[in-house]
């Protein structure tokens, strides 16, 4: 399958996907903020960084850039959309999915590798038996979701709440488990319909084994393999 | 010229983690009277005179601030 990587000015992990969908198997080529045409790509991946230097708010700005009215049109008709980090920040704004991301409880910026747990979800994109744990980095600033109880209450019932902060053991603590504040340890969350997926670790950096691990593959492979049954 | 002042707030209830570390950092310095601090953006706007305020509110609710999280409040400014 053929991966396209949206490259928004500012953004700085396109090449990590790129070489994890590469790692896996897969095209994948990059996509310019400025273009308007996503004709030849199977999946679009919005990936971390800096957007517009976080001006207003992260991902304020790279909602209204040219290439986001056609991928917003690319996940209306059901294609599978991917926002990492940054790229989740950027599907919030552009309401591709529910809910916002403020920054970090305690200020920090936080770049380490945490456990979370594979909910049972609805997600295109996490196709992992619920309860597995995958180890994955996470690397951000504004990481901390929030929505209100009604959105929380609704995700949940729909499936649509995919990855949780969760210990090292799978266990999640009283105060929570989120490093960021996230409500209700919320690392990663999908659309109704499962074809849009937002999360804050960063899959991409743990799919090639030289990296240390490969937890992160099960993203990649889930979407590759769902696009190869339906055709 | 017309002038405009944006406050972006956040809404009642969501945690704002910078005016949480200033209120208690305040409270540390030895100002126990701080019960709380809420940290907004001020926005000014100049726009082309006759610009109206519904304008300045579609501006806020689409870019300036997330409607998701955030409540705004818009302030002509009467030129002296």
């Amino acid at each position: 399958m053929r991966f396209g990587v949206v490259i928004f000015p500012g953004s700085n992990c396109e090449q990590d996907v790129v070489h994890a969908a590469h790692v896996l198997g897969h095209e994948a080529d990059y996509v310019w903020h400025g273009d308007t045409d996503l004709a030849g790509f199977d999946a679009i991946v919005l990936p971390g960084g800096f957007s517009y230097g976080d001006y207003i708010r992260c991902g304020a700005v790279a909602r209204f850039s040219p290439v986001m009215a056609e991928v917003v049109r690319f996940a209306e008709r059901g294609a599978p959309v991917i926002g990492i980090c940054n790229g989740f920040q950027i599907l919030a704004e552009a309401h591709l999915l529910p809910g916002a991301l403020l920054r970090n409880q305690g200020l920090k910026f936080i770049c380490k590798e945490i456990t979370v747990t594979v909910e049972k979800s609805a997600c295109q994109w996490m196709d992992a038996t619920p309860g597995s744990l995958l180890r994955l980095p996470i690397n951000h600033n504004e990481g901390n979701y929030i929505c209100d109880p009604e959105t929380l209450a609704r995700m949940e019932a729909n499936g649509q709440i995919v990855l949780r902060y969760c210990e090292s053991d799978g266990s999640r603590a009283e105060g929570g488990s989120a490093p960021n504040g996230a409500l209700d340890d919320i690392a990663g969350i999908c659309n109704e319909r499962g074809n849009v997926f937002g999360l804050m670790p960063h899959p991409e950096r743990v799919v090639d084994p030289a990296t240390g691990h490969t937890d992160g593959a099960v993203v990649f492979a889930s979407i590759a393999r769902r696009l190869a049954e339906v055709g | 010229m017309a002038r405009f002042q944006i406050f972006v707030t956040y809404k009642k209830g969501i945690f704002d983690p910078p005016g949480a570390t200033a209120e208690r950092a305040l409270v540390s310095l030895g100002y126990d009277e701080v019960s709380s601090v809420k940290i907004g953006k001020f926005i000014q706007l100049e726009v082309a005179d006759g610009t109206s305020e519904e304008r300045v509110a579609e501006m806020c609710g689409k870019l300036l601030a997330n409607p998701v999280i955030e409540d705004f409040r818009i302030e002509p400014v009467e030129e002296a």
